[in-house]
């Protein structure tokens, strides 16, 4: 019963609101049929790539046989595998004094070994160019290594420094009252803890080499030709069912990855 | 000898390789770049080293005819307008569809919640030149997109979806959308929902409790999601060199042309400046942003 001339206070439930799930529903529809209709056309036995006529591993059993994308697999492993654990050693290096010092120019570490992940990738990769070119550097497998390590960078450091920060700063002091030296201290004590999330910061780093582009193909030179780079090159001369294949199998590999990574993400975080 | 007593030593040892890394593949060849970006032009691909002028910096509007008069040209301006236009666009497109999947996000259960990120993640850490690919099979002549309208004989003609803005700003949209959801989700997590019930309580209706209580509080994750999706947006490469076609280059691809087919490393590297000086505009404004915002909370 209300007062006339007092409307009754609007009774809803706070975390209904009419449209959102549809709006949600919209987004992920948007976000993954791409994806899905790529897998699906890798599947087509048809040339024609858009029109779907039957089933067929035809085009997966043609990229295995093909040399090029044979080399340009084995360019990308090498590569993400170098880069990857390279960053991530130094990445772990460097957390294990910056989640517990405090010194001048700490905010200056953190602001430049972000520097990949703030500025648009296009201006490191031609801003390295320029610089290996002046220094004369034959460019090759070695560049792009040597690009992807410090794109990977962050990517490795900023998990490890979290998992560090959330330590027990005293786990390492026992270690070196119990006469541990700094090295074993680190090995049996820190190591072990953070380890986790080393490791997810060890694939994250290694998903994003795997699929780079702009910065291969700039630092990029004879011999150094990646999956992304042979599939760029297709992708502009015309589609073809080949290109659907080997895209899908990468997919399904940043899939398996990534979710790896967030599982030993999430298995560190209880 | 504890560690603790010589952290110096320690400190140079773990942190150094790294800053030495950052400094000698980042912040070199950066500061390297702003130095081309005044020196000569060599035609044959590089730099006449002391040449030292600014010629590279008119380029962006102007032109210097066969005969020496200088001319506007604003060609190249055009490019840097249309990234901008792009970038916005790409932002407010992910703004209006983000929001409500952050707000259904954060108003799910905490079991939900997971799955939910992990879903909006998950893309992020795809190949997003297999991604952009997947596009050119939807919007292509006789892509998925086309044939389907085709089939229900809505249309009769192919429509020319591909190599056009709109398609660029739905593969950055496509490309940038997590670092839109995602900032926004986490401010909208920490809102407590007995507000939204005390706003009902006080007569508000849903709308007036959705501009009054939850926008304001989701203000800051916004900001940040318009941030983050508009720099890598301003700075693309790939999206618009797949589906934008030639006609639709951005700053991204300027530069990369200055180091291919056209040779114009000072241009080049003018542009790579010029595009710095953008990122770090909006970076600056946001965390000027960010401090109002902090002050005005205490």
């Amino acid at each position: 019963m209300s007062l006339p001339g007092f409307k009754k206070p609007y009774k809803g439930d706070a975390r209904h609101w009419p449209g959102i799930f549809i709006a949600t529903a919209c987004f992920f529809a948007y976000v993954y049929m791409p994806i899905i209709i790529l897998i699906i056309l890798s599947f087509n036995e048809n040339r024609t790539v858009t029109v779907w006529t039957g089933f067929s591993l035809e085009w997966y059993a043609l990229a295995f046989e093909n040399r090029d994308i044979i080399r340009a697999a084995t360019n990308s492993l090498i590569i993400a595998s170098i880069s990857s654990i390279s960053a991530t050693i130094l990445a772990t290096l460097a957390a294990t004094r910056m989640a517990t010092d405090k010194f001048n120019g700490k905010t200056a570490f953190n602001a430049m070994i972000s520097l990949p992940i703030t500025v648009p990738e296009i201006v490191p990769a031609v801003a390295t160019l320029m610089f290996f070119a002046s220094v004369g550097f034959t460019f090759g497998l070695g560049t792009v290594i040597i690009g992807h390590t410090i794109f990977c960078l962050p990517f490795a450091y900023l998990p490890i420094r979290a998992r560090l920060e959330g330590m027990d700063p005293r786990m390492a002091e026992a270690a070196a009252d119990l006469y541990a030296n700094p090295i074993r201290a680190f090995y049996r004590v820190t190591l072990p803890q953070i380890l986790p999330g080393v490791l997810s910061g060890l694939i994250l780093a290694f998903i994003i080499s795997l699929d780079d582009f702009v910065t291969t193909f700039f630092l990029g030179g004879a011999g150094s030709t990646t999956l992304p780079i042979y599939i760029f090159g297709l992708v502009r001369t015309g589609v073809t069912p080949e290109v659907n294949a080997i895209s899908s199998l990468m997919l399904l590999l940043s899939l398996v990855l990534v979710s790896l990574s967030l599982f030993l993400g999430r298995e560190q975080s209880r | 000898m504890r560690a603790s007593t010589r952290p110096l030593v320690f400190r140079i040892l773990l942190i150094g390789p790294a800053a030495l890394a950052m400094c000698l593949f980042m912040v070199i060849p950066l500061m390297l770049m702003g130095w081309i970006s005044i020196q000569g032009r060599d035609y044959s691909g590089g730099v006449l080293w002391g040449e030292i002028g600014f010629d590279a910096y008119t380029r962006l509007f102007f032109e210097r005819e066969l005969d020496g008069t200088i001319a506007l040209n604003l060609n190249y301006f055009k490019i840097i307008l249309r990234s901008i236009w792009l970038s916005a666009l790409t932002m407010t497109i992910s703004l209006v569809v983000g929001f409500p999947v952050a707000l259904f996000m954060a108003t799910r259960s905490q079991r939900w919640r997971a799955v939910l990120i992990f879903m909006v993640t998950l893309p992020f850490w795809t190949n997003l030149l297999v991604r952009n690919y997947a596009w050119i099979l939807l919007l292509r002549d006789h892509g998925t997109i086309n044939n389907t309208l085709l089939w229900l004989g809505v249309i009769s003609e192919p429509l020319p979806l591909l190599h056009n803005q709109l398609a660029v700003a739905i593969g950055l949209t496509y490309s940038f959308m997590p670092f839109m959801v995602l900032p926004i989700y986490s401010s909208l997590e920490k809102i407590d929902f007995r507000l939204v019930e005390a706003s009902f309580d006080l007569y508000a209706s849903r709308w007036q409790t959705l501009k009054r209580v939850i926008l304001p509080l989701a203000f800051p994750g916004m900001v940040a999601g318009c941030i983050l999706v508009f720099v890598p947006s301003l700075g693309s490469y790939v999206t618009p060199e797949l589906l934008g076609g030639g006609k639709t280059l951005m700053i991204g691809n300027l530069i990369g042309l200055q180091f291919g087919a056209a040779r114009n490393w000072p241009f080049g590297a003018a542009l790579g400046m010029f595009l710095l000086l953008l990122v770090l505009i909006a970076l600056t404004s946001y965390a000027r942003n960010y401090r109002t915002n902090a002050q005005v909370g205490k």
